[in-house]
C-alpha cells in the first residue's frame, strides 16, 4: 500500500515535470549534404521558436546508412530523428519501426507535399517520413560548348542525341569531356544511374516472378551503350566517379554534359563555386523512344524511429524543417536558388522561385518519374533507381561493383552481366523469393 | 623455484586479464556461432524476441559457395602479403640507413614515424583525394608534367593502391622495431667481418639478417593481426570494388548492406578460422622465439 | 684519407635519409599546407607550394560546422581511459607471467593474442545488441571498455617482454630484504619498468585514438571522438580538398604532436622483445 502510494506520487510528479519542462534535447542523424549543413546553421531559429535544442550527428552518406540501419534493427534508440531516403522509408514503415506522420498540424499543410514525394515516402497510404528535399535527374549541359558544336539541345533529348553531342563537345586537348556520368560502385551511386539508363532501354531488374533479368538483351544493350559512350567521351577514371566527383568536374568546366540529380542545378549555377555558372542549360533525362525516360526519384526525408521518448519534440522539428516557413527563411537569407527543392507544390507556385532557371525543369523531371510503374515491361516492385525490397541494397552494391569493373576495363559487359545474374538470383533465393 | 604461495598469487594477478579476455572472446563468439545457424534477416522482421528459425549449415554453404568467397580470400592474402613484403623489405633497408651516422637523425626519424600517428580514415581520404584522384590528384599533376596520361589508381591499380596506402601507414612501425633490433647488433662483429674482407652483401646476409630474424617475425606477427582486419582503407577508397573485397569487407557487405546477419555470422566464423590458420602458422615461429 | 671517405659517405647517407624521410612525410605536409589554401588554390594545376595567400578560413568553417573541442575531449577521454584501464589490468598479468612462469604461460599469451583475430564486422551485431542491453551505446565508458579489451593482448605482451628483461636477481635481493609482493612491484619493479610502461602507454593511446570502427558504430551525439568528426567531412559537395585538409589536420594534430614529443620513449620501448 505504502509502496503504491509512493509510486503514484512519483508518477504524478513525473507527469507534472514533463508538462512543465517542455524543452527537450533531440538527437538528429543526418547526411553531410549542403542543404542539411545549411539547416544546421538555422537550428537557432528552431530553438527560439520551440525551446527545444538539437544535437547533430552529421555523417557521410555511406556511414550514415550503416549507422542508422544498425541502430534501427538493434533497437539502439540513439536518435530521435533519422535522415533516410525513399528506399528505406516504406520498408522501415512496413516493419513498424517508424512513427506514422499522420497527425501533422493543419498549418503544416501535408497536402502541399508533391504527390510523387508523398507516395514514395508512404507505406499503405501512411506517410512515414517528411521530405526535406526531393530530386529527380536531368541533363545539365554547357550552353557555350553546345553552341560551339553547332547543336541545339532539345527539351527532351534521346540517348542517341546525347551521344552525338558528347562526341561533338569532347575536346581532349583542352581537358573537356563530352559527358560525365556516375560509374562509382554502390547502389545509390553508379548503381542508380545504370538502373535508370537500363529502364529507358526497356530493361528491368526482375520479371514478375522475381527472376533476375540480366541475361536479357536490353541490359546488354544499355550497358554496352553506356560503356562505349563513356570510354570515348567520358573523363579518365570515370569508374570511380560519383555525384561529388562529377559535380567538381562540371564546376571546373571539364564536362560538356552531366546527367545527374536535379539538386546539382543550384550548385553548378552558383558563381561562388562554379566557373561555368552563367552557361548552364537544362533538359529532361534522355530516353530511347520506348516510353520511359532515364530519370529517377529520390528524397532525403526526416523520420522518427518508433520508441523514442521525445516523439512530440521530434515532430515539432520535422514540421519546422520541412515547412513553408523554413523555405522562406532560407530564401530570405540566401536567395531563392538555395532553398531545399522538390518537396512542396507551393514552392513551384511561388513567382520568385519560378524565375530560378532550373525550377521548371526540376518539377517537370520529378513529375515525369513514376515509382509505381518504372519500366517498359511490368515488374513486381516499386521504385525507379532501386527496388523497394530489403535485399536490394546488398545485391545492387555487388552488381554495381561488377559493372564498375567493366568501366575500368577489367572485364567485359558479358562477364559482368553473367555474374550479376548469378549473384542476384542467389541472393533472392537466400531471401526466399525463388 | 617459485613457491606455492607466489604461484597462487600469480594466478590471482592474471585472473582479471584472462577473465576479461575470455568474456570478450566467448560472448560475441557464442552469439556469432548461434546466429550463423539461424535465419536472421532483421529487415524482414526477424528479431531475437520473436525467435529465429534454425537453418542448419545453410548459411555456411551459401557463404562458401558464393562467387565472391574465394576471390575475397585471395584479395585478403594478396593485400596482407603485399603489405608485409613491402614493409619488411623497406623497413630493413630503412633501419640500416638510419643506423648509419647521419646529420639530423632525430628529425629524420620523426619524419619517418609520422604516418603511424595518422588515423586510417584520414590517410585513406588524403591518399584517395589529394594524391590518387585522376584529375586533381598530385600524381595526376605529376604524370601530366611528364607528358603521361594520368592513371586512375583506385580502379586500374586498385589492389596495389590499397597495398601502398596501408604500407605507408605501417612502414614506420616496422622500421622502428627493426631499427631497435639493429642497434643492438654488436658493431665489433661487423668490423671483424669487414676486416676479413666480407663484402657488404655477405655481411648483410650472414650477420645482419640472422640477427634481425626475431624482430622480423614479430613485425610480421603483429602486422598480420592488424592487417587481417583492415577496413577503413577499403571502405573509404574503393568500397570493395575492383578486386579489393577482402574477407572482412565481404562480411561487412553481408551484415550491413544485405542485412543478412546469419550469413554474415557464418562468414565471421570462416574469418576466424582463416585468421587462426595464419596465426597458428605464425605462432609456431614466434613461439619458438619466445622461448629464447 | 679514411676520414674524408667517411665524411663523404656521411653526406651521402644523410642526403639519402633526408630524401626518404621527406618523401614519407610528404602526404602529411601536403595536407597541412592545403588546409591553409582556398578551395580553388587547393586544386590548382600545377600544385602550389608557395605563393598563395595563407588563410584560416577552412578552420573556421569546420569549427562552425562541428564542435571540434567536444570530439577532441572524447578522444582524449576514450584513448586515455582505455589505456589506463588496460595498464591496470595488464601489469599484474604480465608481471606474473614474466616472474612466475608456468608451463602454460606461453599458451595463455598466444591465446590472448588470438582474441585479436576476431573480425570486428563479424561481431557488429552481437556487440551492438549487448550495448543496447546494458545501455552502453553512445557512452564513453562503453567505448573505453571495448577499446581496452581490443588492445589488452598487445599491452600484456609488450609489458611481458619488458618485465622479462628485468634480471630476476634484483627481485631475489629485494625479497631477501623482506620486501613483500606489493613493495616488490611498487619500489623495485615499477621504476625499472617505467620506460617499458611508458612506451606501452604511448602505443595504446595511438591505437585507441585511431580506432575507427567501434568508435563510429557505437556512438551518436555524446561520445563520438575525432574518428566520428572526420566521418562528416569525407565527401561533401563540390570542391572540398581544403576543408578536408583542415579537418584532417585537426583530427591528427594532437596525436602527431604527442607522438613527436614522446618519440624517444616510444622508440626505446617498441621492441616487443625483438632485441635479444
Amino acid at each position: 500500500m505504502h509502496l503504491k502510494n509512493a509510486l503514484r506520487a512519483a508518477t504524478a510528479l513525473t507527469l507534472i515535470s514533463s508538462v512543465g519542462a517542455s524543452a527537450e534535447t533531440i538527437t538528429i542523424a543526418t547526411v553531410n549534404n549542403g542543404d542539411m549543413i545549411r539547416m544546421q546553421g538555422y537550428t537557432d531559429d528552431f530553438t527560439a521558436k520551440t525551446g527545444h535544442t538539437v544535437e547533430w550527428v552529421t555523417l557521410e552518406e555511406n556511414v550514415l546508412r550503416q549507422r542508422v540501419t544498425t541502430d534501427i534493427t538493434t533497437k539502439g534508440g540513439q536518435f530521435d530523428i533519422m535522415t533516410i531516403g525513399m528506399y528505406e522509408t516504406p520498408i522501415w514503415g512496413a516493419n513498424g519501426w517508424l512513427v506514422p506522420l499522420d497527425d501533422l498540424s493543419a498549418e503544416y499543410d501535408v497536402d502541399d507535399i508533391l504527390p510523387a514525394m508523398r507516395g514514395g515516402l508512404s507505406h499503405d497510404g501512411t506517410l512515414y517520413a517528411a521530405p526535406f528535399y526531393g530530386e529527380s535527374s536531368m541533363v545539365m549541359y554547357r550552353t557555350d560548348l553546345m553552341e560551339a558544336a553547332g547543336l541545339e539541345m532539345p527539351e527532351a533529348p534521346t540517348w542517341a542525341f546525347i551521344r552525338e553531342a558528347a562526341a561533338a563537345m569532347t575536346d581532349r586537348e583542352n581537358d573537356i569531356n563530352g559527358i560525365c556520368l556516375r560509374g562509382k560502385a554502390g547502389w545509390g551511386e553508379g548503381g542508380a544511374f545504370i538502373t535508370v539508363t537500363a529502364n529507358s532501354f526497356g530493361a528491368r531488374w526482375f520479371d514478375e516472378d522475381w527472376n533476375a533479368q540480366f541475361d536479357q538483351p536490353q541490359w546488354k544493350e544499355a550497358l554496352t551503350f553506356f560503356v562505349d559512350m563513356m570510354n570515348a567521351y567520358g573523363p579518365p577514371g570515370y569508374a570511380t566517379n560519383g555525384f561529388n566527383e562529377n559535380l567538381s568536374l562540371f564546376q571546373q568546366g571539364k564536362c560538356g554534359m552531366w546527367i545527374d540529380a536535379t539538386v546539382a542545378a543550384s550548385f553548378v549555377t552558383n558563381p561562388n563555386d562554379s566557373t561555368v555558372a552563367d552557361s548552364v542549360g537544362f533538359a529532361l533525362a534522355p530516353d530511347t523512344g520506348l516510353g520511359k525516360r532515364s530519370n529517377w526519384l529520390w528524397a532525403w526525408a526526416l523520420a522518427i524511429p518508433a520508441g523514442t521518448q521525445k516523439e512530440a519534440a521530434a515532430k515539432e522539428f520535422i514540421e519546422w524543417a520541412t515547412s513553408k516557413d523554413y523555405i522562406e527563411l532560407v530564401a530570405k537569407n540566401e536567395g531563392w536558388a538555395n532553398v531545399p527543392p522538390g518537396a512542396r507544390t507551393s514552392l513551384y507556385e511561388t513567382p520568385e522561385y519560378q524565375e530560378v532557371p532550373f525550377a521548371k525543369m526540376t518539377l517537370d523531371s520529378i513529375n515525369a518519374a513514376d515509382p509505381t510503374n518504372p519500366t517498359v515491361d511490368p515488374v513486381p516492385y516499386v521504385g525507379i533507381q532501386f527496388v523497394a525490397i530489403p535485399e536490394f541494397a546488398g545485391i545492387a552494391t555487388e552488381v554495381s561493383q561488377e559493372f564498375s569493373a567493366v568501366y575500368a576495363g577489367q572485364q567485359t559487359v558479358e562477364e559482368a552481366l553473367e555474374k550479376a545474374q548469378a549473384l542476384t538470383n542467389d541472393a533472392m533465393e537466400a531471401a526466399g523469393y525463388r | 623455484m617459485a613457491t606455492q604461495h607466489s604461484r597462487s598469487a600469480a594466478r590471482l594477478m592474471m585472473a582479471p586479464a584472462v577473465i576479461l579476455l575470455l568474456g570478450w572472446m566467448l560472448v560475441p563468439l557464442t552469439m556469432t556461432l548461434y546466429f550463423s545457424f539461424k535465419k536472421y534477416l532483421p529487415m524482414r522482421g526477424d528479431s531475437l524476441e520473436r525467435g529465429l528459425d534454425w537453418v542448419g549449415f545453410e548459411n555456411y554453404s551459401r557463404f562458401l559457395n558464393s562467387s565472391s568467397f574465394w576471390p575475397s580470400v585471395q584479395a585478403t592474402l594478396l593485400i596482407v602479403g603485399g603489405v608485409l613484403v613491402i614493409t619488411v623489405v623497406l623497413g630493413v633497408l630503412l633501419a640500416i640507413l638510419l643506423d648509419q651516422p647521419i646529420w639530423g637523425q632525430g628529425i629524420v626519424r620523426i619524419l619517418i614515424i609520422a604516418p603511424f600517428f595518422v588515423m586510417p580514415t584520414v590517410s585513406a581520404l588524403v591518399w584517395k583525394n589529394m594524391f590518387m584522384d585522376p584529375v586533381n590528384g598530385m600524381f595526376a599533376h605529376l604524370w601530366r608534367f611528364f607528358g603521361a596520361e594520368p592513371v586512375s589508381w583506385l580502379s586500374d591499380a586498385s589492389v596495389q593502391s590499397i597495398i601502398m596506402i596501408v604500407s605507408w601507414q605501417w612502414l614506420p612501425f616496422a622500421t622502428l622495431i627493426l631499427l631497435t633490433a639493429i642497434q643492438s647488433l654488436d658493431s665489433e662483429q661487423i668490423e671483424a667481418a669487414e676486416m676479413d674482407g666480407a663484402s657488404v652483401l655477405s655481411r648483410f646476409f650472414y650477420i645482419v639478417l640472422p640477427h634481425l630474424s626475431r624482430a622480423i617475425t614479430i613485425v610480421i606477427l603483429i602486422q598480420t593481426i592488424f592487417l587481417l582486419s583492415i577496413f577503413a582503407e577499403i571502405f573509404v577508397t574503393t568500397g570493395g570494388a575492383f578486386g579489393t573485397r577482402t574477407l572482412t569487407y565481404l562480411i561487412f557487405q553481408r551484415v550491413v548492406d544485405s542485412q543478412n546477419i546469419g550469413l554474415g555470422s557464418a562468414g565471421g566464423v570462416y574469418a576466424i578460422i582463416l585468421a587462426n590458420i595464419v596465426a597458428i602458422f605464425l605462432m609456431r615461429i614466434v613461439g619458438k622465439n619466445l622461448d629464447r | 684519407m679514411a676520414r674524408a671517405v667517411s665524411t663523404r659517405r656521411k653526406v651521402m647517407t644523410t642526403a639519402l635519409a633526408w630524401a626518404i624521410g621527406l618523401l614519407i612525410f610528404f602526404p602529411i605536409y601536403w595536407t597541412i599546407l592545403t588546409s591553409f589554401k582556398t578551395e580553388a588554390q587547393a586544386i590548382n594545376n600545377p600544385p602550389l607550394f608557395f605563393g598563395f595567400d595563407w588563410t584560416l578560413e577552412n578552420y573556421s568553417v569546420v569549427q562552425e560546422r562541428s564542435d571540434y573541442m567536444r570530439f577532441l575531449w572524447n578522444s582524449v577521454i576514450i584513448a586515455g581511459g582505455s589505456t589506463a584501464l588496460g595498464i591496470l589490468v595488464a601489469v599484474p598479468a604480465a608481471w606474473s607471467m614474466a616472474f612466475v612462469p608456468s608451463r602454460r604461460t606461453k599458451d595463455i599469451l598466444l591465446w590472448m593474442l588470438s582474441t585479436k583475430m576476431l573480425p570486428a564486422v563479424g561481431v557488429l551485431y552481437p556487440i551492438s545488441l549487448i550495448f543496447v542491453e546494458f545501455n552502453l551505446l553512445d557512452t564513453r565508458i562503453g567505448l573505453i571498455l571495448v577499446l581496452m579489451l581490443i588492445n589488452l593482448p598487445i599491452i600484456v605482451w609488450m609489458l611481458y617482454t619488458y618485465f622479462r628483461e628485468i634480471p630476476g636477481e634484483i627481485l631475489e635481493a629485494a625479497r631477501m630484504d623482506g620486501a613483500g609482493l606489493r613493495e616488490e612491484i611498487l619500489y623495485v619493479l615499477t621504476p625499472m619498468a617505467i620506460p617499458g610502461i611508458a612506451s606501452t602507454v604511448l602505443l595504446n593511446v595511438i591505437l585507441a585514438w585511431n580506432e575507427a570502427f567501434w568508435t563510429l558504430n557505437l556512438t551518436a551525439a555524446n561520445a563520438g571522438p575525432l574518428t566520428a568528426f572526420i566521418a562528416s567531412y569525407s565527401s561533401p559537395e563540390g570542391l572540398f580538398y581544403a576543408k578536408l585538409s583542415a579537418a584532417s589536420t585537426m583530427a591528427i594534430a594532437p596525436i602527431l604532436i604527442l607522438g613527436w614529443f614522446s618519440q624517444k620513449q616510444l622508440v626505446r620501448g617498441l621492441t616487443f622483445g625483438a632485441v635479444k
